[in-house]
């Protein structure tokens, strides 16, 4: 127990310090860190409603829009609001649940591919959306985009620029690290919380047998609602912490890819464990950034020239890494304890 | 509650058809508060499809069911879960990767409350709710007979445990009815004496049993009363002595078997 405290403590050090080592290599890292935050939060919204309640969702990317486009219209010069982050970011939220609510609503009665080819659907009509709402009224300013938007301010201290405290300093970004991290202990511990309750028990009893679930009594439909409205919210808190990151949004940031990506962080690490969604998440954040710095190098010292191009290498290592994981880990790289306990109790028995 | 000779379900004409095959005819049966009602019939006669309407999983083509004096309403499964009628399946259906715990803690969630805010903020009635439903799932799995594979997945257990840990997830709903289909099926003779204690034990506790089963001397020792289906008609309802000399009876199982 002791111990488990320990490594806690040791973990919590490690990130607080990892952004200052991190601007000692480059700004960019402390920027790739951010977006991998970001990518773990969408994740977790995620994996309540594929790991958990085992509803596939191809358009999960349409709800970071929403958060997103709250964010830009209610921050930046582009309707002349300015509100503070601690109304827009909940507001985000409410709304993304929203939408997650009534985008999710004519898809219940669906199973499996089905379900899959109408929220890919309604991911894409979302993004149409951004992009052809100028005309006749501009609300999201069509395939420009929205650009000037605000960065977080908390009282007199904006993530535009560096200050520094006790000495040390702490740019845009690294300030944008903490915030995340802090969003991102929030979002742990509701995901935990809802996996360990009555709500969640639910959502597993729905994947694992609905109809055993529907005749052990569990409305399904206003469950599934609930999983689609809940992991919505947060990618709702994503979108407008994103917005004011990037201080630019325009519909190409909420393509299909970006749908399809968050899917394979959720399988990759391990449907319905939080630990192992979040290992997945930081594996597809980090390991292709490390990549796009490494392999141009690499291959001048090998070769003396560029042999493969660094994003078709990419692209490649990425998909062999997916199938290999599928083929000798399918429960994912590390997968809900259920699945766990199965593996050891299979030992046991066969000990 | 009501006196012992009180009417616990009343189904009237209930009828369904799936394509051409007419699966159930105009199904009118009676079942008593605190008996145990058996509903036999050979391979396809419409035992199963009768609990799949009961229980609201299929749309019924016609016919009313009056649970507890009330109209009950088949239209949503979870809401027959609500009236107080439980059932387990032919074909077992647990929820392979939770645990025996954890699926009888499933059967909880008609009986309670806790939503997503109770759970993100740990309320004080979220907690206690939550240690009352712990709790209550680990009595049932020791009134089944199984408090020693509280943890083990569901997929692990034994055939008949998981028969078991069923009867546990319905009996946590706290229903007033309980439909078992066929639950002896595939059980050997300890498992079945077993099984039979536990039903017994069950109509001694105040439930009403309502049973589908194949294993004839079964029903016959355990059931005050039987209704017989065949071709999706109930041909016969009485107690066992008389529904077994019943020449109709007789001919739905070609004859013998059923004197078993
Ligand atoms: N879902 C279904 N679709 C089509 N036919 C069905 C379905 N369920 C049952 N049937 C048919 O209805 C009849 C009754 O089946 P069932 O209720 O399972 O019988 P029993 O449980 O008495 O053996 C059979 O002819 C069966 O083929
Ligand atoms: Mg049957």
């Amino acid at each position: 127990m002791n111990r488990k405290i320990l490594g806690f403590v040791l973990i919590g050090v490690a990130l607080l310090i990892l952004p200052h080592v991190l601007t000692q290599v480059g700004t960019a890292w402390v920027r790739i860190a951010n977006l991998a935050i970001l990518f773990i939060f969408l994740s977790l919204g995620l994996n309540i409603v594929v790991g958990m309640a085992g509803l596939l969702d191809l358009g999960y990317v349409a709800f970071y829009a929403v958060g997103a486009y709250l964010w830009a219209l209610l921050a930046s010069p582009h309707f002349g609001l300015h509100l503070p982050f601690w109304i827009i970011l909940p507001l985000g939220a409410l709304l993304a649940c929203i939408a997650g609510a009534v985008l999710g609503a004519p898809c219940l009665r669906l199973r499996g591919d089905y379900l899959a080819i109408v929220t890919l659907g309604f991911g894409e009509i979302v993004r149409i959306f951004m992009n052809n709402l100028s005309t006749p009224f501009n609300i999201t300013n069509g395939p420009k985009g929205i650009t000037g938007i605000d960065d977080v301010s908390i009282g007199s201290i904006s993530f535009a620029t560096t200050d520094s405290f006790f000495g040390i300093p702490f740019t845009g970004p690294v300030k944008y690290y903490y915030m995340l991290l802090a969003l991102l202990l929030l979002i742990i511990i509701v995901n935990l919380r809802l996996q360990n309750s009555r709500i969640g028990r639910a959502w597993v009893a729905i994947r694992e047998d609905e109809i055993a679930a529907k005749a052990a009594g569990i409305n399904t439909w206003n469950v599934k609602l609930l999983a689609f409205a809940m992991g919505a919210s947060f990618g709702g808190i994503a979108g407008g912490m994103f917005a004011a990151m990037q201080g630019f949004i325009s519909p190409e940031s909420f393509v299909l890819h970006e749908s399809i990506i968050i899917v394979a962080m959720v399988v990759l690490g391990g449907m319905g464990n939080v630990w192992g969604v979040i290992a997945g998440a930081l594996l597809l954040s980090f390991v292709p950034e490390i990549l796009r710095y490494t392999v141009e190098p690499v291959q001048m010292a090998l070769f003396g020239r560029q042999l493969v191009e660094p994003e078709v290498l990419r692209m490649l290592l990425f998909g062999a890494a997916l199938v290999l994981t599928m083929r000798f880990r399918p429960a994912g790289i590390w997968p809900e304890s259920r699945h766990r306990r199965e593996m050891s109790e299979a030992r046991g028995a066969g000990a | 509650m009501s006196s012992s000779v009180a009417v616990l379900l009343e189904a009237c004409n209930v009828g369904k058809s799936f394509g051409g095959v007419q699966a159930l005819k105009d199904v009118s049966l009676t079942i008593r508060a605190n008996e145990i009602y058996g509903l036999i019939g050979p391979n396809g006669a419409g035992k199963t499809t009768f609990f799949n309407v009961l229980t609201g999983l299929y749309p019924r083509d016609g016919g009313e069911v009056l649970f507890d004096g009330r109209a009950l309403d088949l239209a949503n499964p979870y809401r027959v879960a609500e009236a107080g009628i439980a059932r387990t399946f032919q074909n077992i259906r647990l929820f392979g990767s939770m645990t025996a715990l954890e699926n009888v803690m499933v059967g909880r969630h008609v009986r309670t409350r806790a939503g997503v805010f109770g759970a993100i903020l740990r309320t004080p009635g979220q907690r206690a709710e939550e240690a009352a439903v712990k709790r209550r799932a680990q009595e049932l799995l020791h009134y089944v007979g199984i408090p020693h594979r509280a943890e083990a997945l569901a997929r692990h257990l034994s055939y008949g445990d998981q028969r078991r840990l069923e009867i546990a997830r319905a009996l946590a709903t706290e229903p007033k009815l309980l439909a078992l289909d066929e639950p002896a099926a595939g059980m050997n003779a300890t498992e079945t004496a077993g099984l039979r204690q536990l039903i017994e034990g069950l109509r001694a506790d105040g439930l009403t049993v309502l049973l589908i089963e194949h294993d004839v001397k079964l029903v016959m020792g355990l059931c005050d009363r039987v209704a017989v289906l065949d071709y999706g008609e109930k041909i016969a309802e009485d107690v066992p002595a008389v529904v077994q000399k019943d020449p109709k009876v007789i001919e739905a199982y070609l004859g013998g078997s059923i004197g078993g």
